[in-house]
């Protein structure tokens, strides 16, 4: 089973979150980058997949040159390959970011599975994948928190091809209890956090990652329907902590609060 | 026309109201269901007209009658090539959100999702074939950023969260007439029916408890939980975590709260030995009363939170936990010296004089 995960290089920032001068982006000058955790997820799953069953792993990425970065933390988690769509930026709407991830995948061959984060961790916009789902005529479902290959017919939909894992089950949490799919590959699959508990990078395997090549392409899409103008962060009308003191001490004067809440 | 879709079991009450203010002069506020969205749709369209929409188009086909992500996001892109709105706002459920991103991509159409503001540029130059604009802004990283854009398109789509603001516009309350609608949807979009449901355990879960209990790093260890867990017992709620006590795998990720977790809106939310990041903040902020205990009053989560105590956790929430145990012991003691007391009255009280 060969598998595309998409990545998406992001700021991580702690308690603040520094914005531009001009409020037009986030300031990332003193900022490290990651991946999301959902996307965290989606690498792992690929990896353990591919070991059960065998085939490969491409991870993709969608971003400036810097965005090599990420594909190397996802070449050490264990995946074999990385292209990089580079766009000079990875702030793009969600159907630029979808022309880019599908010319990224234009010259590699059709995988069996496509997965992509639930959402990015910094737009969130929730659409990269079923947007390249649909032009690439594929099945596509979201939320995913549980997957797994499953051998057998397809109920015809699907073409058996594959060494014997032709369909997927995956399952995802709703507000009332749990949704199950059953779906041919090829296939388009976006996860949550949840899905497994990704590894950490070997010292061995990060080694090996920062050696590796990694495929560029060069793109420049069309902008979507969707514009940025700007960023703020929300009003925060808390007013500072009341304290309660200290250590054991302040037993008393939490209780005190707790019954004042109807909670004791 | 503005079309406000009907993802779920309830008509979201600020959706017509929002649809009505990106209104043209001219533009009716209708809207769409699903055959499957299990509310009859008289009652819907009956509260519908409370809000002023004219009009419920049921779309129907026998892909339609059970959750199918890709039918019904395949239906509702059909309807509205057929009905040709400017503007289609869907509730950012769930649901809401995967309908419209479905749709959104099977139009070629851009898409802004988790709205909480939305204006139209021009409001008056509806209805024509050019491409309009809202002006909107929605959230970012879960709500730690707001995003002001720009969308512009033949036909707008958004997704409106709860939290939006619901401009005050005057609705008149209408007779809401249902239509039925026939659809066709590809057969192959059967492959992402759901095939299988599992109902959820009722009983308290970490989106709806009243009190959460939250542990971080600092509870050191998973059986450091086990105070947490007698605490959220006593308090009526649930054990949360952060990110770091799930990743250590102390807890399941079904206990995290935050961008990647869950959102809360608990009556009080106890953050024990958790920092604060924004990642995780976002995930409990909307509590309203937030307790923090921390060896570092430094903390952002110190600092933010309603209430701090500087301690460890393993110090403060035992004493917490004895303290209520005594103030219960001594209500019980006294609720039962009180009623020996009342018994021992008549025969207590000396005669006076
Ligand atoms: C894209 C993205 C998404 C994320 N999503 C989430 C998410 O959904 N949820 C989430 O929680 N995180 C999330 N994170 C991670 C987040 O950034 C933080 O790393 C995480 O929340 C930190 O967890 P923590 O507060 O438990 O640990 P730390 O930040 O290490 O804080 C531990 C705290 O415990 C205090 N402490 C230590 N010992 C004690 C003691 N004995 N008694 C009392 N206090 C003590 C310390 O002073 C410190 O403040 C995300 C990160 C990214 C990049
Ligand atoms: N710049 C990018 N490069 C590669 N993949 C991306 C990029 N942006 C988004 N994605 C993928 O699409 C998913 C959804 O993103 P979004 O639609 O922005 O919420 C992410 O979790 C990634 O898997």
């Amino acid at each position: 089973m060969d598998i595309v995960v998409c990545i998406k290089r992001v700021p991580a920032f702690g308690a603040q979150v520094p914005l531009t001068d001009d409020g037009s982006a986030v300031d990332t000058r003193h900022l490290g980058f990651t991946i999301g955790p959902h996307e965290e997820c989606a690498v792992e799953e690929a990896v353990r997949l591919t070991a059960k069953y065998g085939g490969r792993v491409t991870v993709l990425t969608v971003g400036p040159q810097d965005a090599g970065e990420q594909l190397r933390y996802a070449l050490a988690m264990g995946a074999h390959q990385g292209v990089l769509v580079d766009t000079g930026t990875t702030e793009l709407d969600p159907e630029a970011t979808a022309t880019a991830v599908l010319a990224g995948l234009a010259d590699e061959p059709d995988p069996d599975l496509l997965l992509f984060g639930d959402a990015s961790a910094d737009a969130g916009h929730g659409q990269v994948g079923v947007r390249v789902a649909l032009a690439r005529g594929l099945p596509v479902v979201g939320g995913i928190t549980g997957l797994d290959a499953e051998n057998g017919s397809t109920d015809g939909n699907g073409d058996a091809a594959g060494n014997g894992a032709v369909s997927l089950r995956a399952s995802r949490d709703t507000p009332d209890g749990t949704e199950v799919f059953r779906l041919p590959v090829p296939a388009v699959v976006a996860v949550k956090e949840g899905l497994n508990l990704p590894r950490y990078p070997t010292l061995p395997g990060r080694l090996k990652a920062k050696k590796a090549a990694l495929r560029t392409v060069a793109c420049d899409p069309e902008p979507g329907g969707l514009h940025t103008v700007g960023l703020r962060r929300p009003a925060d009308d808390r007013a500072g902590a009341i304290p309660l003191g200290r250590g054991a001490d302040a037993a008393p004067a939490v209780v005190d609060v707790l019954a004042e809440l109807g909670k004791v | 026309m503005q079309l406000v879709v009907v993802a779920d079991a309830a008509v979201v009450p600020e959706l017509p109201a929002v649809a009505r203010s990106v209104a043209g002069r001219d533009e009716a506020v209708e809207a769409v269901t699903f055959a499957g969205v299990e509310v009859p749709a008289g009652d819907l369209a009956r509260e519908l007209g409370g809000h002023g929409v004219a009009r419920l188009h049921v779309v129907r086909h026998e892909l339609l009658d059970d959750y199918a992500p890709e039918a019904w996001g395949s239906a509702l892109a059909t309807l509205i090539d057929r009905l040709g709105p400017s503007g289609v706002l869907a509730p950012a459920t769930h649901r809401g959100t995967e309908i419209l991103t479905h749709a959104a991509a099977r139009a070629g159409l851009p898409l802004a999702t988790n709205c909480v503001r939305l204006t139209a540029d021009d409001a008056s130059g509806h209805g024509g074939a050019g491409d309009g604009t809202w002006r909107l802004t929605r959230t970012r990283s879960g709500g730690v950023l707001l995003e002001d854009a720009e969308l512009t398109a033949p036909v707008r789509l958004a997704t409106v969260a709860a939290a939006v603001e619901t401009p005050q516009v005057p609705l008149q309350a209408a007779d809401c007439e249902v239509v039925e609608s026939a659809v066709d949807v590809p057969p192959e979009l059967a492959r992402t029916r759901v095939a299988e449901r599992v109902a959820s355990e009722t009983g308290l879960s970490l989106s709806t408890a009243p009190v959460v209990v939250s542990g971080g790093r600092g509870v050191g260890g998973a059986d450091g939980f086990v105070v947490l867990e007698e605490l959220a017992e006593r308090l009526g709620g649930v054990v949360g975590c952060s990110r770091v006590a799930t990743n250590n795998g102390w807890r399941p990720h079904r206990d995290q709260v935050g961008l990647t977790g869950t959102k809360i809106a608990a009556d009080l939310y106890i953050a024990c030995g958790i920092s604060g990041a924004t990642q995780h903040w976002v995930g409990c902020m909307d509590s309203a009363v937030i307790l923090a205990i921390n060896t570092d009053p430094e903390a952002p989560m110190m600092q933010r939170a309603t209430y701090a105590v500087e301690g460890d956790v393993h110090e403060v929430v035992p004493a917490v936990l004895a303290e209520i145990r005594r103030r219960g012991g001594a209500a019980a003691a006294a609720g039962s010296d009180r009623s020996a007391a009342e018994e021992s009255e008549p025969a207590a009280a000396p005669p006076v004089g």
